[in-house]
């Protein structure tokens, strides 16, 4: 069972009493100063009877404290205000809030809610949105997370992405799985299970598929599956060791690694197994390629130069340029929505963390502080970076703010989580 | 044979030998009195061959129904020692099945001259065996990176088979990288045992 702690090191705060009764899957670390957070007040919604935990603003107040751009200010000790005539915007601004969130859920005739909500400007003192909802209980975390994003959305002008989903593949025993959860590490669902290795997964743009590499042919072989159905196929099962899918932006193709010419080669082959073609030239190791949200640019690793870089080629072929030249290992490339942040991994002193490359002018800066980070995808509103560390000898998933100043941990206890993926 | 082994196993030696240099690493003889195929699953289980090739896919919106089992091959194995086969005479080089690599290395050393020659003969002398070289790779570092250095080891193998004489039409190199240790454990120990290729007949 997911269990969930917050964690507030340097803050200190007021969410730890509610968090410790809740089974969200976060934990959260906040490094450093609260500096150019929006402090936010999420006043408990007014609950109805038999409603769903843990509660609305609880769910929807960790995805906001994960995003690392919003600080949440404690809500206790004063009214409860549901409706906006009821809100004291002195007693809020007092406590430091720059905005709150107020709501209220009913119960409906058939098991259903209402939940009505409100994003009230504290200084302005007026409404920046507000929404109802009429839902079935199993919506309701779905709620938490489109309330976060609405509410991420006024206060930052950036869209939210807490409504978007994870992939990732869990480890029990000998036992594989793929599975799909929210972006939150909730409600997770198995989409393959398997008695040998699975690796790489990667949703397609609009989400609707996946893909990744099995091995349950007694060798590496790349699949592509349905989200809706199950059904699946393998694309790319030639001779040798057949990985690191990567879709293209439009869904049509996919960048693969195959050594049916030897050595490990990046060809771009139609996601229905069709048209292959080589991409890069050469016997070293070419691989992790990944597309820049334009299409135009496959990023990957090569160890072309000695020891694994990051390089990148036209996506219709020709010359390969380096990317990374910092560090004698960098490697799995992932390239933000809006091209212009690399994040990778790099290894300094025997330890593996995850980079972040600002490539129009070779910046790089760590965004963590453990030693064995793998897999970083970006959200998909490019905002913070999702990978794969090792803690206390077993993979967890863990998310960082671009800043890295905010960290955050998907735990579950007794299996190995590794190799995230983040989709629409 | 011997004698064109001998040239050709010290060229790729040389040509890789910028990547080593410390002293070799232990190799142990593991292979003795083990059951013969798939002893790259070891450490995943006695049981693994009956889940090799069936994997199971579940609709996302489908509340646990479960998808169609695939077509994967399941390998012959285990099938019982029958008298004679050379293979698997404990003291033949041919029982030998696993070639280990130094840290970050790809050069096949010396060491394995005979058995790689043990194999080649057999390969040669019995055309319609198949064998796939399984590369495999320590723990650290990135998985996709390492299947690929898994494979770079498996094709080092793959190409001093070559030299012998083995066609490519009997022997497949494939990576397992990371994926399935043989020891599970986070010592040097275990990743020595884990950078290593394994030949594994598709009949045995």
């Amino acid at each position: 069972m997911l269990r969930a702690v917050l964690v507030f090191p340097l803050m200190g705060l007021m969410l730890l009493a509610n968090a410790l009764t809740a089974r969200a899957a976060m934990e959260i670390q906040v490094i450093g100063g609260a500096a150019n957070k929006i402090a936010l007040a999420m006043v408990p919604f007014r609950a109805a009877p038999g409603q769903p935990q843990p509660s609305l603003t609880q769910i929807a107040g960790d995805d906001l404290n994960r995003s690392g751009q919003i600080r949440l200010v404690d809500t206790s000790g004063v009214p409860t205000p549901f409706e906006p005539a009821q809100v004291n915007y002195a007693t809020w601004r007092g406590k430091g809030a720059e905005a709150l969130v107020i709501g209220q859920v009913s119960a409906l005739p058939g098991g259903r809610f209402e939940v009505r909500f409100r994003v009230l400007d504290a200084v302005k003192q007026t409404q920046l949105a507000g929404f109802s909802y009429n839902i079935a209980p199993e919506q309701w975390r779905a709620t938490a997370h489109q309330i976060a994003d609405i509410v991420y959305e006024k206060l930052t002008g950036t869209k939210g992405a807490f409504s978007s989903r994870i992939a990732y593949v869990q480890k029990q025993g000998k036992k594989f799985e793929l599975r799909v959860a929210d972006a939150d590490g909730q409600n997770p669902r198995t989409v393959v299970r398997s008695g040998e290795p699975l690796i790489s997964p990667m949703f397609s743009p609009d989400g609707a598929r996946v893909v990744y590499v099995s091995f349950e042919d007694r060798k590496p072989v790349v699949y592509v599956q349905s989200l809706a159905d199950g059904s699946r196929r393998k694309v790319a099962a030639f001779k040798g060791s057949n990985s690191a899918p990567a879709w293209s932006p439009d869904g049509r193709r996919l960048a693969v690694v195959l050594t049916r010419d030897a050595a490990s080669q990046i060809y771009l082959i139609n996601a229905d197994g069709s048209g292959l073609k080589r991409l890069t030239e050469g016997g070293n190791i070419d691989t992790e390629p990944v597309f820049s949200p334009d299409g135009q640019t496959v990023y990957f690793t090569s160890d072309r130069g000695g020891s694994p870089q990051i390089y990148k080629v036209p996506a219709n072929g020709g010359e390969a340029r380096r990317v990374t030249f910092s560090g004698s290992y960098n490697v799995s490339p992932a390239v933000s929505p809006d091209g212009r942040l690399l994040a990778f991994i790099s290894r300094d002193e025997g330890r593996f963390r995850v980079a972040l490359l600002e490539l129009a002018t070779g910046q790089t800066r760590m965004l963590t502080d453990t030693a064995r980070d793998e897999s970083p995808a970006f959200a998909p509103n490019g905002q913070s970076v999702l990978y794969a560390t090792v803690q206390g000898g077993r993979g967890v998933l863990g998310t960082v703010s671009l800043d890295g100043r905010t960290r955050s941990r998907l735990s579950e206890s007794g299996v190995d989580a590794r190799e995230p993926a983040w989709g629409p | 044979m011997t004698k064109l082994f001998a040239p050709l196993l010290l060229a790729l030696i040389v040509t890789g030998c910028g990547t080593t240099g410390g002293p070799s690493a232990t190799v142990e003889d593991r292979t003795g009195g083990k059951p013969e195929a798939g002893s790259s699953t070891q450490t995943t289980g006695a049981d693994s061959k009956a889940t090799t090739g069936a994997a199971e896919t579940t609709p996302l919106t489908g509340a646990g129904v479960a998808g169609s089992t695939l077509d994967g091959k399941q390998l012959d194995g285990g099938s019982g020692n029958f008298a004679g086969d050379p293979r698997k005479d404990p003291d033949s080089p041919l029982a030998k099945r696993s070639i280990f690599f130094d840290y970050d290395s790809f050069v096949v050393k010396d060491e394995y001259r005979g058995v790689l020659e043990a194999h080649a003969g057999y390969l040669l002398a019995n055309k319609d065996a198949r064998a796939i070289l399984q590369g495999n790779t320590d723990e650290r570092g990135s998985r996709e990176y390492n299947l690929a250095l898994g494979q770079k080891r498996a094709e080092a193998v793959r190409k001093a088979l070559g030299l012998l004489g083995v066609g490519d039409v009997q022997i497949e190199a494939v990576s397992f990288g990371e994926e399935k240790p043989r020891n599970e454990a986070d010592t040097e120990e275990a990743f020595a045992e884990n950078r290593r290729v394994d030949l594994v007949y598709t009949d045995e």
